[in-house]
């Protein structure tokens, strides 16, 4: 099956203000920095990382919100780099974002009405057909619809967030980015949200890019997990298979971090030293060879690339990530 | 069990504020005991009163609008309500130290670290400039600071999330506490970042010998940290119990709730199951049990009764109609 969105090989560098104010090179804040993902039409691709790993960029560069500084996007079997405004306007109604602040990202002085309506009246449709709609997609999320009336601030996080996610939907999208959408909210009511996602995306075939740094709820939602590192992908694979075989160190630490619910299992934790690296200068070789506990020469002097791991079709960056395997150094 | 004096004995607290639109019922109705040594989670959701009970507790509730209107809070034997503001200065930060979520805020970021540090210590103890300094670099040293002396020198900014919460950390230690207070000490860092600090508490804890008041809305935190819970719900307790018990037998609807709520890292994925509805407005609690409305095992009575917190088993207290029967109320 051929994907619905590819990334190849995009960079994205924000400039640095320079020290040296005549010094040709410019400093660059390498916040993605090579990463290749191929998304399927349907499934989930979860993208976890810790925060300044380079996610959230990732997300808005795969949208083209950003311009990626290198490497090249397709849509549908489009090379999309380069499209540009009316082109590019009409490919936004096929992907659509949904934030993480829901108090943030609603206009607090349009009521809901207003704001669902912005992108359909953008696209042309008819009046009669917009009332419509915004009473289906209000009933869709869970709302009613009498709530069309209100404004951002008469709701609750959860509401709020599933008004973001009626917005997202009111175009009919493909591919929907969710840029942490759950994190700001309570357990009991992330779950309800989680719940409505899975439904949506049955209900109306959507693909999602999960972008989150809870890894039991990506886990929980993805079919594919991409776990990023100083703006690389370290690890990408079969959401059961990657948590329950890690092959990169990083990815092993990540995993024995979660404070533990179940509370008869003892298990080994690895616990990282130090903090993350500045992105605006991350170490030689692999990215990661400051914190890991395996660390070697040849990772200080070379940067590894992902290579297939299991028949499963797992990747993993590391030097060593056949010999993790074998010999099961973590567990 | 041994019964050992508890350090600290929360009774029956109620603390409210008077706005405008009506009376928040914050805490309404709060008991619990701290053991010295021990750590004691409290769990809930936002709105759930956690935050406003560890800060009755400190005496540090704005006042208008806020009040503790009853209860007793009960300190090494003192009634911390009865004592005026000059005394509380006297054990807060002291006797009672207390660490917050967001340690940037909670920094001053126009003054050093060790001016910062320094100014705690004198105010509490009779020492010179020079040993405060000195007790300082023992501090940053104690709980994992690289190169403590230069660190000193830093201004909050020039430190990470995780190690400005060593910072807190530190500062909260610096008189040797009997009592920490951590309210969300871990929400704003990173998994590996969080594991690294619950670490660096539970060594504190065995070094010191204090109890700690874990206040967290992540079930995984308490598990990990804490020798019992409790659950808060609407400013009233749910459940409260050792942490075992809690896991393995939790008999509150919300509890058992709130864990089916959590998205396990299993294999086969089920379909999550969330507490339907919302939490109630504060201002006008529904009649009977605040958490009816959302309850999967309601009855009618509990539209009308109140549940009292009573206890269903040893040292296990359940504030809920469905046990109510059966058992002995606890009187507070």
């Amino acid at each position: 099956m051929s994907a619905l969105l590819e990334l190849k090989n995009v960079k994205k560098h924000f400039p640095l203000k320079s020290e040296k104010i005549l010094s040709r090179d410019k400093p660059m804040l390498k916040a993605v920095d090579g990463i290749s993902l191929s998304v399927k039409s349907g499934e989930t691709l979860g993208l976890v990382g810790e925060s300044g790993c380079g996610k959230s960029t990732a997300g808005r560069v795969a949208l083209k919100l950003l311009e990626p500084t290198e490497g090249e996007i397709w849509f549908k079997g489009e090379d999309i780099t380069n499209y540009k405004g009316e082109q590019l306007r009409k490919l936004r109604k096929e992907m659509q974002i949904i934030f993480q602040d829901p108090y943030a990202s609603l206009n607090p002085r349009k009521t809901i009405e207003q704001t669902l309506a912005e992108p359909m009246k953008i696209f042309g449709m008819p009046k009669v057909e917009r009332i419509k709609r915004i009473d289906y997609l209000l009933d869709v999320v869970g709302l009613s619809s009498y709530h069309k009336r209100r404004y951002p601030h008469e709701f609750s996080g959860g509401q709020r967030q599933r008004i973001g996610i009626a917005r997202a939907l009111s175009l009919e999208p493909e591919l929907v980015i969710c840029d942490e959408p759950v994190s700001a909210l309570d357990v009991s009511i992330q779950a309800q949200v989680i719940n409505l996602m899975e439904e949506l995306q049955d209900e109306f075939n959507l693909t999602y890019i999960f972008i989150a740094h809870d890894l039991s709820v990506v886990h929980h939602i993805s079919d594919r997990v991409a776990v990023m590192y100083l703006g690389k992908i370290v690890e990408v694979g079969e959401s059961n298979e990657l948590y329950t075989n890690p092959q990169h160190p990083y990815t092993q630490a990540l995993l024995s971090a979660i404070p533990e619910t179940n509370i008869h299992k003892e298990k080994e934790r690895v616990i990282l030293k130090g903090d993350l690296p500045s992105p605006a200068n991350p170490p030689a070789g692999c990215k990661f060879h400051t914190r890991c506990p395996f660390a070697e020469e040849i990772c200080r002097l070379q940067e590894p690339g992902l290579k297939t791991v299991s028949e499963g079709g797992q990747m993993a960056a590391c030097h060593f990530a056949k010999e993790v395997m074998m010999e099961k150094v973590l567990t | 069990m041994k019964s050992v004096k508890p350090l600290l004995e929360v009774k029956n607290l109620h603390t409210h504020f008077f706005t405008k639109a009506g009376v928040v019922r914050a805490v309404d109705g709060v008991s619990f005991d701290v053991k010295p040594g021990e750590t004691i989670g409290i769990v809930g959701e936002s709105g759930s009163g956690k935050s406003i009970t560890a800060m009755s507790i400190l005496g540090l509730i704005p006042s208008p609008p806020g009040k503790i209107v009853d209860g007793e809070i009960n300190f090494k034997g003192d009634n911390l309500l009865k004592k005026t503001e000059k005394q509380m200065r006297q054990i807060r930060g002291k006797e009672i130290a207390m660490v917050f979520q967001d340690p940037m805020t909670s920094l001053n970021p126009v003054f050093t670290v060790e001016k910062q540090m320094v100014e705690t210590i004198l105010a509490h103890e009779k020492v010179t400039k020079k040993q405060a300094q000195q007790r300082a670099v023992e501090l940053l040293n104690m709980v994992g600071i690289p190169d403590p002396k230069k660190r000193l020198k830093n201004y909050p900014h020039e430190f990470s999330g995780g190690m400005r919460q060593r910072v807190m950390i530190a500062m909260a230690l610096s008189c040797n506490p009997s009592l920490l207070i951590a309210d969300e000490p871990t929400t704003a860092l990173d998994v590996t970042i969080q594991a690294q600090i619950l670490e660096l508490f539970k060594k504190m804890q065995k070094e010191l010998d204090m109890a700690i008041i874990m206040i967290t809305h992540d079930l995984g935190v308490v598990s990990e940290v804490c020798d019992r819970v409790m659950v808060m719900y609407a400013g009233k307790p749910a459940e409260f119990t050792q942490t075992k018990k809690l896991f393995d037998n939790g008999r509150h609807p919300y509890t058992t709730g709130l864990m089916n709520s959590i998205p396990k890292i299993t294999p086969n994925k089920e379909k999550l199951q969330p507490i339907k509805g919302l939490p109630p407005d504060l201002r006008s609690l529904p009649q009977g049990c605040s958490f009816a409305p959302r309850c999967n095992h309601v009855m009618a009575s509990c539209l009308t009764n109140d549940p009292t917190l009573s206890e269903v088993d040893d040292n296990h207290f359940v504030r809920c109609l469905l046990y109510e029967q059966s058992k002995k109320a606890v009187t507070t």
